[in-house]
């Protein structure tokens, strides 16, 4: 019973962080109909630029905001400069230029800080917490608080202001967006940069568990999307549920089922989005798409 | 006094189809013009054109400064209200959060508590249903929604396309009813586009007759009842 609920809570943990990251990804694709690929990759970079302000002596939490400022302006950019040419191209086209831009990062994050791993510093303390028997780690826990945190900033950013109405409007019905006065080309690229803010705390939790490298999200962004698909990709709350069930499946699984273990993990997200796909393409609070014909 | 709303040799094309071939109307301050026209006459093109969802030539002034080829988003900080063909509502939204972003283009936006009151007042189904999805409403509801949002910019000219198409007949009495009250008292001009020729030039004060993207007829609606092609095409008797 410890080991269970102890794995269900460091499945939460990471959990959470696949969640922040699928929320990432599906407020893009929700806004513009594309998948990002690239996600992982901004996340990573928004990570090592963190890095760097840590080493050159910043205060950690200082060093954290910094880094958030920085990821949201970098996305908004992207957009502007990367993806708003390409709009009006092929899906296809567009997922050319994510990918293109995947390759680019990791081979700059390769090339300005090496391939070699780095440690990154969590700013909670190392002492686990007890409870009874059951111990958890203090980093999970604070990443849970952290990424809820997060979820309950875009919530509330979404629900109740203006900008956030603008910007749910502008991806429903870009024509009456107009009529409306709303900038709807801006609206995409706040939300490109809201996006990689999202992905940069995800980055930043993960990366004192894995180790900090240009290829520490790549796995990630799997279990990104198994949490997109699993909750729906037309529904943030449900990317965010599916971030915490994929993290939870994949440590149960990979300590009750004997053949899985820790090697076999990944192969569990990928499982998971090709049977969420035959038995329910939607997810689980997505909606399927409509069309009057 | 000068025309709100001055439009000379207005042409647009989708593609290599051209659609208005040279139009020119004007919609005078405190009045209401209407278009009248069968399908595919260019009727929405037209409005389209006033407000820069479409690209063309020609010059559009609105109270004396040229509009024409500036983007959609400053045309509604001006004071252009569209009510779109097909309502344009925002389904997933409620109808309170449809309402606010009629009002997002404004600067006064602390001043928003007496137009929700104002819009509730013209209809009040809308204040019962606030809280609902917009998709959820019926096609009059919609319509009256699509009309709300649009006075909720405070308007200066409130551009109407086919309000009454697809409703129940009182329905669509009681939308030109509040369209009338609104231009009359709150002194928004009005450009309507409308198949329904009948109720049409009962509105305006001003009509003009659309034939393949070409003005044919314009006046005064009392001497249009008179013209015998109008009551022949568009009256039907």
């Amino acid at each position: 019973m410890d080991i269970f609920l102890q794995q269900v809570v460091s499945g939460l943990a990471t959990g959470g962080i696949y969640a922040a990251l699928a929320l990432a990804l599906v407020m893009i694709y929700q806004a513009t109909d594309v998948v990002n690929f690239a996600q992982g990759e901004m996340a990573m970079f928004s990570t090592y630029i963190a890095w760097t302000l840590i080493n050159a002596g910043a205060p950690y939490w200082l060093a954290f905001v910094a880094t958030l400022v920085m990821a949201f302006v970098g996305g908004l950019l992207i957009q502007r400069l990367v993806i708003r040419p390409v709009e009006q191209a092929p899906v296809l086209t567009i997922v050319i230029v994510c990918i293109g831009l995947l390759v680019i990062l990791n081979s700059l994050a390769g090339w300005i800080y090496s391939y070699i791993q780095k440690p990154f510093p969590s700013p909670f303390p190392r002492e686990p917490i007890r409870l009874g028997a059951v111990v958890f780690g203090t980093h999970d826990l604070g990443a849970i608080g952290v990424t809820l945190l997060v979820l309950l900033f875009l919530f509330v950013f979404f629900r109740y202001t203006t900008l956030g109405l603008a910007m749910r409007a502008a991806a429903q019905n870009p024509a009456s967006s107009r009529l409306c006065g709303i900038r709807v080309g801006w609206m995409l690229a706040i939300g490109w940069g809201l996006a990689a803010l999202v992905g940069a705390v995800a980055g930043m939790m993960v990366a004192p568990k894995v180790f900090l490298d240009p290829n520490m999200m790549s796995g990630i962004l799997i279990y990104a999307f198994a949490s997109a698909t699993l909750g729906g990709f037309t529904s943030p709350g449900g990317a965010v549920v599916g971030g915490l069930l994929v993290g939870v499946i994949e440590n149960l699984v990979g300590t009750y089922v004997w053949f899985i273990g820790t090697e076999l993990k990944l192969t569990v997200a990928l499982a998971i989005i090709i049977i969420v796909l035959v038995v329910k393409p939607s997810g689980l609070f997505g909606r399927a798409a409509v069309h009057r014909v | 006094m000068p025309p709100l709303l001055e439009v000379e040799d207005l042409e647009a094309r989708y593609g290599w189809t051209q659609v208005l071939h040279g139009l020119r109307f004007a919609v005078e301050t405190g009045g209401i013009t209407t278009i009248l026209g069968a399908n595919g006459a260019g009727k929405t093109t037209t409005l389209r054109a006033v407000c820069g969802t479409v690209r063309t030539s020609g010059v559009i002034r609105f109270d004396g400064r040229r509009i024409d080829g500036r983007p959609t988003e400053d045309l509604v900080r001006l004071g252009i209200g569209h009510v779109p063909e097909g309502r344009g509502t925002f389904v997933n939204l409620t109808v309170e959060e449809n309402l606010r972003l009629g009002a997002y283009a404004r600067r006064d936006r602390d001043r928003l508590g007496e137009d929700f009151e104002r819009v509730y007042q013209h209809f009040p189904i809308l204040r019962e249903r606030r809280r609902q999805l917009a998709g959820t409403l019926s096609g009059g509801e919609q319509q009256m929604l699509a009309i709300g949002r649009a006075l909720m910019l405070r308007p200066r000219l409130l551009l109407l396309d086919e309000p009454s198409l697809g409703l129940a007949p009182l329905v669509v009495r009681e939308i030109f009813r509040i369209v009338r009250v609104i231009n009359r008292d709150e002194g928004v001009s009005v450009l309507l586009v409308e198949q329904n020729a009948a109720l049409a030039l009962e509105l305006a004060d001003h009509a003009y007759v659309l034939e393949t993207g070409r003005v044919v007829l314009g006046g005064p609606p009392a001497i249009l009842k008179q013209d015998d092609a109008v009551r022949r095409s568009y009256l039907g008797y």
